[in-house]
């Protein structure tokens, strides 16, 4: 039996500069998470840039990217009305950013030594400011458009008077935890996923490791590997889809009230 | 007890949670299913909403695992 080695999944999460292992020394510093960002935003904008040709019949990248903005245009239009088409570009963009850096996260580049991708994403930070802007639109379009008749959002105005009092605290905190729930949605669901890669694929190693039976369990666990791989390209997929759907519904009680 | 041995078995009550939310995401999942197959042609303007109860249903099983995790490594 071979010595067994500590399954440590968080460390994927480190963040750390880029070409050293600790976090000191200045308060700004190019770490992993900013370099994987970066490699997000290129493979964004090479993305979009290859469909931009304005052909009258489109090639299959134009066709591509025309599916893909249709998609977006398509989930404001439908939750927020004719007028969603104002707020298209902070839900493409929060959709676009969070499915490329999931996608991203997931590939396995560690194939070449080094190049383990970080999962932007996984880090709370990020996904808290995306849903924190989108909490900041909410408010700002609510309070634009109506002034202080926002807060008759959190009021049931059908039901009796005294149960309308007492839903206006529930109503009022459930909008106040959106911006939590949002943001953790994509953040655990990354997260997660990535630990149970990590575990799993530990137990390929540590198979192999043990030599006899343990080559048996080390080959379900390469299957079990692959497939949670799969299902984790479609979660972020799905997770993309649900924080875009729920800004564009957010926004959508702030433009027409209920 | 020692506090890591508590840890550990807090953290796996916790994980019950995951599971309850899965049964969820099915229940969900597969109640669109029995809707969509008696009405196809509504179930394509009705896939938003399977979304909004997907994530629903989800978020407390996520709630679950961050709960495990801060149980599994509070200090």
């Amino acid at each position: 039996m071979a010595v067994q080695a500590k399954i440590d999944p968080m460390s994927q999460f480190m963040i750390h500069p880029v070409g050293s292992e600790t976090l000191t020394g200045s308060p700004f510093m190019f770490t992993n998470s900013s370099l994987w960002m970066m490699i997000v935003l290129a493979v964004i904008l090479v993305f979009m840039w290859g469909g931009l040709k304005r052909q009258i019949v489109p090639g299959r990248w134009q066709a591509a990217v025309e599916g893909y903005v249709g998609f977006c245009d398509n989930i404001t239009r439908s939750s927020i009305g004719p007028e969603g088409r104002k707020y298209l570009p902070w839900v493409f963009t929060a959709f676009t950013f969070i499915l490329f850096a999931n996608i991203i996260g997931a590939m396995p580049f560690a194939i070449i030594p080094g190049g383990h991708p970080f999962t932007v994403t996984s880090q709370f930070i990020v996904t808290g400011t995306m849903s924190l802007t989108s909490f900041a639109i909410v408010l700002a379009v609510g309070f634009w458009r109506h002034g202080l008749h926002f807060f008759s959002l959190f009021w049931a105005k059908d039901a009796p008077f005294i149960l309308a009092l007492f839903i206006f605290p529930i109503e009022l905190i459930s909008f106040l935890v959106r911006p939590f729930s949002l943001g953790l949605r994509p953040f655990i669901a990354m997260f997660a996923g990535h630990i149970l890669l990590d575990v799993f694929g530990n137990f390929v190693v540590q198979g192999i490791n043990a030599g006899g039976l343990g080559y048996a369990i080390s080959v379900l666990a390469f299957l079990f590997v692959t497939f949670v791989n799969a299902l984790e390209l479609l979660v972020g997929a799905i997770q993309a889809y649900v924080f875009a759907l729920l800004t564009a519904l957010y926004i959508n009680d702030a433009v027409n009230l209920h | 007890m020692d506090l890591a041995t508590a840890q550990v078995i807090g953290a796996g009550l916790a994980a019950i949670g995951v599971g309850a939310a899965s049964a969820g995401v099915g229940f969900v999942f597969g109640s669109f299913l029995q809707g969509a197959l008696r009405n196809p042609s509504a179930a394509a303007s009705q896939t938003g909403t399977l979304y909004i109860g997907f994530a629903a249903a989800e978020l407390l099983g996520l709630m679950a695992f961050a709960v495990a995790m801060i149980i599994l490594y509070a200090r």
